[in-house]
């Protein structure tokens, strides 16, 4: 049974317990975004001992590259961008405590078993709905590596940002789930 | 017969308002289909998808806003008619400065980086624009910006098939490509095929198949039974919306013909993302 939940990050050890695919999902409090960029300066940084540009326990990374804000708007329009070009770098992330994901397309079957085992959760924004999503985001700054422009580490405060349920840690695949049930059903 | 003279000027003023207004305006032919998709989709997450997808475009427009973060790399076609003179300044020159002041000045996103396989350091005003250039009878010159999105540009294949594949060689690719592609381009998507040519040609021709109005009509008898065919098994793949499942995975497929080798069937697959941008103007 898909539910309705609001949820406040960083999120609380327990959360992805609740969580289900399909599950419609509101979330407010602090959401951090990058891409592919910034994802392998953080790996990078892992791999050699650096420190982080923020504490990646219980986190949010929502994976977003903003178009620039207009005067006395917080940002541009904000959608999310294919999740399935963080495969790579994700498993590492939620072993080191990450717990949301935020993008749009499938995953990995290597991310997938990292969801079960770290206990995290991938959900999906509506791609292409970009303006429509700013509105969620109430404050933007540059978190860290603003060398990479569009692609810098960002932190944002978010107020009932919407997002779908697509892997659980149970397993689930809303992708899948879904399209099955349309499949060959021709009008 | 009578050279007519465009200055090169007037041309950057105009891809500067197109690449603008197609990043925040979708067509009206894109809207309705979208629409239409919405009073027949029967997946509840289908429905809602769409739902969101509208008021998005309802957004952008009111509010004069970039309707994706991701407002494209600038695809620019120009058809130039033959008795035209561009004064004052290089043609390419000229898109290219329209581009620039064009996703300045209209909070677009630039998302160009040089050298695309190392150092990637993005050129801060999302030139240069991919230009295609048709000669054309006439004095008039007509531009066309297409903003067009990385995850479904991402997307595309091309396919050297062997004449004997013929027509179910092309039907199992397009299929393939789509449901391989499954919710990356975000769809609904407008599925264009090139078919033909040598295999630069026939990716030429699918992305320009994509520019076609929805709704408009094949002038190929043969390809209106084959688009009708290809239309219905995919949506009948029940990607959907966002793929979150549905019967709405294609709003359209386009299909562009054009001769090719007694050895060859080329064909290739473009994909264009439900935010399907475009602005044309004729000077």
């Amino acid at each position: 049974m898909m539910k309705t939940l609001y949820i406040k990050s960083p999120v609380e050890e327990a959360i992805t317990k609740k969580l289900r695919t399909g599950d419609q999902v509101f979330i407010s409090g602090v959401v951090y975004v990058g891409r592919d960029a910034a994802h392998k300066k953080i790996i990078d940084a892992l791999d050699h001992g650096k420190s982080l540009p923020f504490e990646l326990k219980g986190q949010t990374i929502y994976y977003m590259g903003p178009a620039p804000a207009k005067p006395g708007q917080p940002i541009g329009a904000a959608g999310p961008t294919t999740g399935g070009r963080m495969d790579a770098y994700s498993p590492r992330l939620l072993a080191e405590g990450l717990k949301v994901m935020i993008g749009k397309g499938t995953r990995s079957p290597a991310v997938k078993d990292a969801i079960k085992k770290y206990r995290g959760v991938y959900m999906a924004a509506t791609g292409g709905a970009g303006a429509l999503i700013s509105k969620s985001v109430k404050k933007s700054e540059i978190a860290a590596y603003p060398e990479l422009g569009t692609e810098a580490i960002l932190r944002l405060e978010v107020e009932d940002f919407s997002a779908i349920v697509i892997n659980d840690i149970y397993g689930g695949d809303l992708y899948q789930e879904e399209q099955a049930k349309y499949r060959n059903a021709i009008r | 017969m009578k050279i007519r003279n465009i200055r090169a000027q007037k041309i950057t003023k105009t891809v500067a308002r197109l690449c603008q207004e197609a990043n925040y305006f979708l067509p009206n032919d894109v809207h309705r289909a979208l629409k239409q998709a919405h009073k027949t989709e029967e997946s509840p997450l289908g429905r809602q998808t769409l739902d969101r997808i509208l008021a998005n475009a309802q957004l952008a427009t009111e509010e004069k806003m970039a309707m994706c973060q991701d407002c494209g790399i600038a695809v620019v076609y120009l058809e130039i008619g033959q008795d035209t003179h561009i004064t004052g300044g290089n043609l390419y020159e000229a898109i290219n400065e329209g581009v620039r002041q064009g996703y300045e000045q209209g909070y677009l996103r630039k998302s160009m980086v040089r050298q695309p396989y190392s150092a990637r350091v993005n050129t801060q005003d999302n030139t240069p624009a991919v230009i295609h250039t048709d000669i054309i009878p006439g004095d008039k010159l007509k531009i066309t910006v297409m903003p067009k999105g990385g995850g479904s540009e991402n997307m595309s294949r091309l396919f050297m098939l062997t004449p004997g594949q013929g027509r179910s060689g092309i039907i199992e690719v397009v299929l393939r490509t789509v449901n391989e592609a499954g919710s990356n381009p975000c769809p609904p998507v407008i599925v264009g095929v090139g078919i033909g040519g040598t295999a630069e040609m026939a990716m030429a021709l699918a992305k320009k198949a994509t520019l076609r109005p929805l709704g408009s009509v094949n002038s190929n008898p043969e390809n209106v039974r084959l688009e009708k065919e290809l239309t219905k098994r995919v949506n009948a793949l029940g990607i959907g919306p966002e793929g979150l499942g549905g019967q709405t995975t294609a709003l359209a497929v386009h299909i562009e013909l054009f001769p090719t080798h007694i050895a060859s069937l080329p064909i290739a697959v473009s994909l264009q993302c439900h935010a399907a941008r475009q602005k044309e103007a004729i000077l």
